[in-house]
């Protein structure tokens, strides 16, 4: 892994020497990127003490022909892509740029969700590539603590299966390198891709290296029309099984959209064969949709996110209520409250899925978040009475196995407490 | 623990043939692929469902006796290298593909399933398992998830970890877990105690654990790779994907190796992502052709295999741009295969090049180190070198496209102190990998063969803290104990005896 980049040290030995004192003080700690994401996951208690990364950027190292790059956690997101696309290339799982912050109002972490940057991304304007508009403020190391990946997820994979190697700051305050630079290294438990999704529970992310994908050579995006999502769902998962050039997959209110992305042959050739009209304006729609800027998501006072095995016969009783993403894997439900989650939950996971409150109005998440409360069997059954928890609640033994992970990175309990789960 | 009394206490659950005890019978258990390392184990228990193994678990817990999961034996690094006073918990009788969810593109398999016989159930539905480690005739899922196993195909499809919808592990105490799709829903339904009900066959209407997240942290990223000493998986459900339409295959020879490592850099940043790349050096051409005449010249210094397939539409262009790649690299001669039998003969060099070195050296040991493939080039080269200096000929096939060596040292057993030699050389190319920012092991695992690699790739901190994951799970150390993550005292004394150039490799650690 490149070591290099040590001009920022003492960025990192700041980090460091915080984290380390939290520990000995066991002080808790609310890890800030670019905040942008600040409105997704449980709420950190409340005494938490702010910890920038920000401050921590710079691209440390990227090689084009390697496909590989290695950025500082603080980097802006909208940095490491400009670079990328300058060299053709582009992240595999497309993360959203949520701009506004929106939906934080009454959390308890970062409410100072303020408008996106001023600057543009360095589109390369070809209409279709997804980029261009809203620069946002999302780091890529809060890209990868939180995990989320946008419409190209189910064509080329998740955060994770980008994720070669991280440098942190562990609970205790020590360095750590997990990982690498190289595309296949099975030396040692894989702790670098368990960082994705973590939401810094388990430690503070210095720096991430990621393979990059080149981007492809020509995207389309095709409209067509079905008045039931049903029918949606089963053309993406026929499309699916065939080695088509697919790199996203729709629908709402009775659009569907599917993009291709490859060679000029390909995307043209698949086009013939999936059929619907062209749409112009795809590009734009894709990037909304990764960003959540379509007028379906600005209309939720609580939005749902749906996770189902893609081919899921799931349906909710109001489908103008539901937004198919994912090729019918995610799908986004708008709702007036939170007072229909548990039934939702119960039902969904019989469906082989999973719901999270991903924006919530009003009232801060999860408000039983402080730390070490209610540890134990008890506290699980509260959570399951909880229809206001953020996250769905897991089945003891695996919650169990999560509380006792978190004291093994941290064992005092100081890094982003109550974000994932109210004991990490 | 003694013999005879754990064999008592596992038989009160597993039927008779499925405790093994005697010291004939336990002989094929001594080894895995690595045969290098052998020991006998106290017994091996061969559990034929999900409740017979975690009555093993439970009893070994109670009783403290260590656990080595195995799946086909086929592991290269000693992973499954059996422990003295331990059972080997082998998943061999849970071998059935139990169901091809087409629809949602996912197969639900047990442990013992043979990672090909995935593929064969899924071709009807047009849809294959794509990682292919060279075993994979014989190989199991268990352990190609215990190894992160990857083949010649992950370029494009990615390891083990990245084909994994979900696991359902059981715990050293017994507890059953599901991990990836599904983990919300409670392990136990389905899955019960008694031995009827708990054949790992979910009711017909379960959901498929084909969702692609759950909520919590990504463990089933965390397990793959763990080397069984986290969980035992019990079911996998992995991810299928459709079969490629078309597929070609280019070979392209050179005169040096460098332009041909240049060549695989020119391909990746083209933007084609092939199927796989692999390159082979002289030594190895020489030996692969006498062994399966697949038409490679033999007088080449370096070869490129490059295969590339899926939609039709797209591999034609794409086969035409690596040419003109491998030709503007100075390729000395550039062959193409587009049907299947051609294609099969290009891959048959390739594919028997361990038994070919084999036919031409008495022993080969084979190094599994993992660079950043721009240092191709110098670390060929320093290998080379290192080759010279012990005077044991080296001959090097890599998966190119992932920067993923293996060298093979070809040495004598039968001659004294020459094993020693290749183990030193061995260990000396992985520390010319961890220089040029690798990995001691790209897809083979760590098991017993590379642990004390692992004292000059991590720092104590960092192997406390793989410690510290792995007392999450099981607090007692009873899974696969020994392997992977070295004790810190067995690094210091590893480092001890093993200063380079004046300098300790570990000096944040007290000596002991």
């Amino acid at each position: 892994m490149a070591g290099g980049g040590d001009t920022l040290g003492g960025d990192e030995e700041f980090l460091r020497a915080t984290v380390q004192e939290a520990h000995r003080a066991a002080r808790p700690l609310r890890i800030i990127g670019g905040g942008s994401k600040a409105f997704y996951g449980r709420a950190v208690a409340a005494d938490a003490a702010p910890l920038h990364t920000a401050g921590h950027h710079g691209v440390a190292h990227y090689d084009p022909a390697e496909l590989v790059l290695t950025a500082r956690a603080g980097t802006p997101l909208a940095v490491v892509e400009e670079l990328l696309a300058a060299e053709n290339q582009m992240l595999g799982f497309e993360p959203p740029r949520f701009g506004d912050g929106g939906g934080d109002g009454g959390a308890a972490d970062d409410g100072d969700g303020g408008d996106s940057g001023g600057e543009t991304a360095a589109g390369d304007g070809d209409g279709d590539g997804g980029d261009g508009g809203n620069t946002g403020r999302g780091s890529i190391g809060g890209a990868v603590a939180a995990g989320l990946a946008g419409p190209r997820r189910p064509y080329t994979g998740a955060v994770r299966d980008f994720v070669l190697g991280v440098k942190i700051v562990s609970g205790r305050g020590e360095t750590l390198r997990f990982g690498g630079e190289v595309m296949k290294n099975v030396a040692g438990f894989d702790l670098s891709r368990l960082m994705a999704g973590a939401l810094g529970t388990l430690g503070v992310l210095l720096e991430i290296s990621l393979r990059v994908l080149p981007r492809p050579a020509a995207q389309q995006t095709l409209r067509l029309e079905h008045a039931a999502p049903a029918a949606a769902v089963a053309l993406f998962n026929r499309l699916a099984a065939r080695p088509l050039p697919l790199s996203a997959a729709a629908w709402h209110l009775g659009e569907t959209r599917i993009r291709l992305s490859g060679s000029d042959a390909g995307v043209a050739r698949a086009a013939a064969i999936i059929g619907g009209e062209a749409d112009p304006a795809g590009g734009e729609f894709w990037r909304r949709l990764r960003d959540h800027e379509l007028a379906f998501f600005a209309a939720a006072p609580e939005l749902l996110r749906v996770s189902l095995p893609p081919a899921s016969a799931w349906a909710p009783p109001d489908s103008a209520a539901q937004l198919i993403d994912w090729g019918g894997a995610q799908r986004w439900l708008a709702a007036d409250d939170a007072n229909g989650v548990q039934e939702l939950r119960a039902t969904v996971a019989q469906h082989g899925g999973h719901v999270t409150r991903f924006r919530h109005g009003g009232r801060g998440p999860g408000d039983s978040g402080a730390p070490g409360d209610g540890g134990g069997d008890d506290g699980d059954r509260d959570r399951d009475n909880n229809p206001a928890e953020i996250f769905h609640p897991l089945p003891a033994p695996l919650y169990q196995l999560h509380r006792r992970l978190k004291r093994a990175f941290d064992p005092a309990g100081i890094l982003n407490p109550g974000r994932l789960h109210p004991d990490g | 623990m003694n013999r005879s009394a754990l064999s008592r206490r596992l038989r009160q659950f597993l039927p008779r043939a499925s405790v093994i005890d005697r010291a004939d019978s336990l002989r094929a258990y001594e080894c895995d692929g690595l045969s290098a390392y052998r020991q006998t184990p106290l017994l091996v228990a061969l559990p034929e469902n999900i409740a017979q193994v975690r009555q093993t678990l439970r009893a070994c817990h109670a009783l403290r006796v260590p656990v080595v999961s195995r799946g086909a034996g086929t592991g290269l690094s000693g992973g499954a290298l059996p422990h003295a006073q331990g059972i080997v918990l082998s998943l061999a009788k849970m071998n059935r593909v139990l169901e091809i969810d087409a629809e949602n593109r996912v197969a639900r398999v047990q442990p013992g399933a043979r990672n090909i016989v995935i593929s064969e159930a899924a071709r009807p539905f047009g849809l294959f398992y794509a990682p292919d480690p060279s075993s994979q005739i014989a190989c199991s899922i268990g352990g190609n998830v215990a190894e992160n196993a990857g083949g010649v195909h992950c370029l494009k499809y990615g390891l083990t970890v990245h084909n994994i919808a979900a696991l359902k592990i059981a715990t050293i105490d017994g507890e059953l877990i599901n991990l990836g799709g599904g983990a919300v829903l409670d392990a136990e339904a389905g899955a019960g105690d008694s031995p009827g009900s708990g054949d790992s066959t979910a009711p017909d209407d379960a959901a498929p654990a084909a969702a692609l997240d759950a909520p919590g942290l990504d463990l089933t990223a965390l397990l793959v790779g763990s080397e069984g000493m986290l969980g035992v998986v019990v079911e996998a459900t992995v991810n299928l994907r459709p079969l490629p339409q078309a597929a070609t295959v280019l070979l392209g020879a050179f005169d040096a190796v460098q332009p041909a490592a240049d060549a695989v850099a020119a391909i990746i940043g083209a933007g084609i992502l092939p199927a796989g790349v692999e390159m082979m050096d002289a030594p190895a051409i020489r030996a692969a052709e006498a062994f399966a005449a697949a038409g490679y010249p033999r007088d080449a210094a370096a070869i490129l295999l490059c295969e590339l397939d899926g939609f039709d539409a797209e591999v034609g262009a794409q086969a035409e741009a690596v040419r003109a790649i491998m030709q503007r690299h100075r390729a000395t001669a550039i062959r193409a295969a587009t049907d299947a039998a051609e294609r099969a003969k290009l891959w048959s060099g390739r594919k028997s090049a361990f038994p070919a070195i084999g036919r031409i050296s008495p022993d080969y040991y084979c190094i599994d180190g993992s660079i950043p493939r721009r240092h191709l080039g110098r670390v060929l080269a320093e290998i080379g070198r290192l080759s010279g200096e012990y005077g044991l000929r080296v001959a090097n096939v890599f998966h190119a496209g992932d920067g993923n060596l293996h060298p093979l040292i070809l040495y004598d057993a039968n001659r004294d102190g020459e094993l020693q030699r290749t183990e030193e050389l061995g260990a000396r190319i992985l520390e010319c990998c961890i220089a040029a920012g690798g990995s001691i092991t790209g897809e083979h695992g760590v098991g017993v063969e590379k642990i004390d690699s692992m004292c000059a790739q991590f720092s104590a901190a960092e192997l406390a803290q793989f410690h510290a994951v792995r007392e999450a799970f099981d607090p007692l150390r009873l899974l696969n104990p020994g392997k992977a993550i070295p004790t810190l005292a067995r690094c210091a004394e590893h480092n001890a005896m093993h200063v380079h150039r004046g300098q300790v490799a570990f000096p944040d650690l007290e000596r002991f």
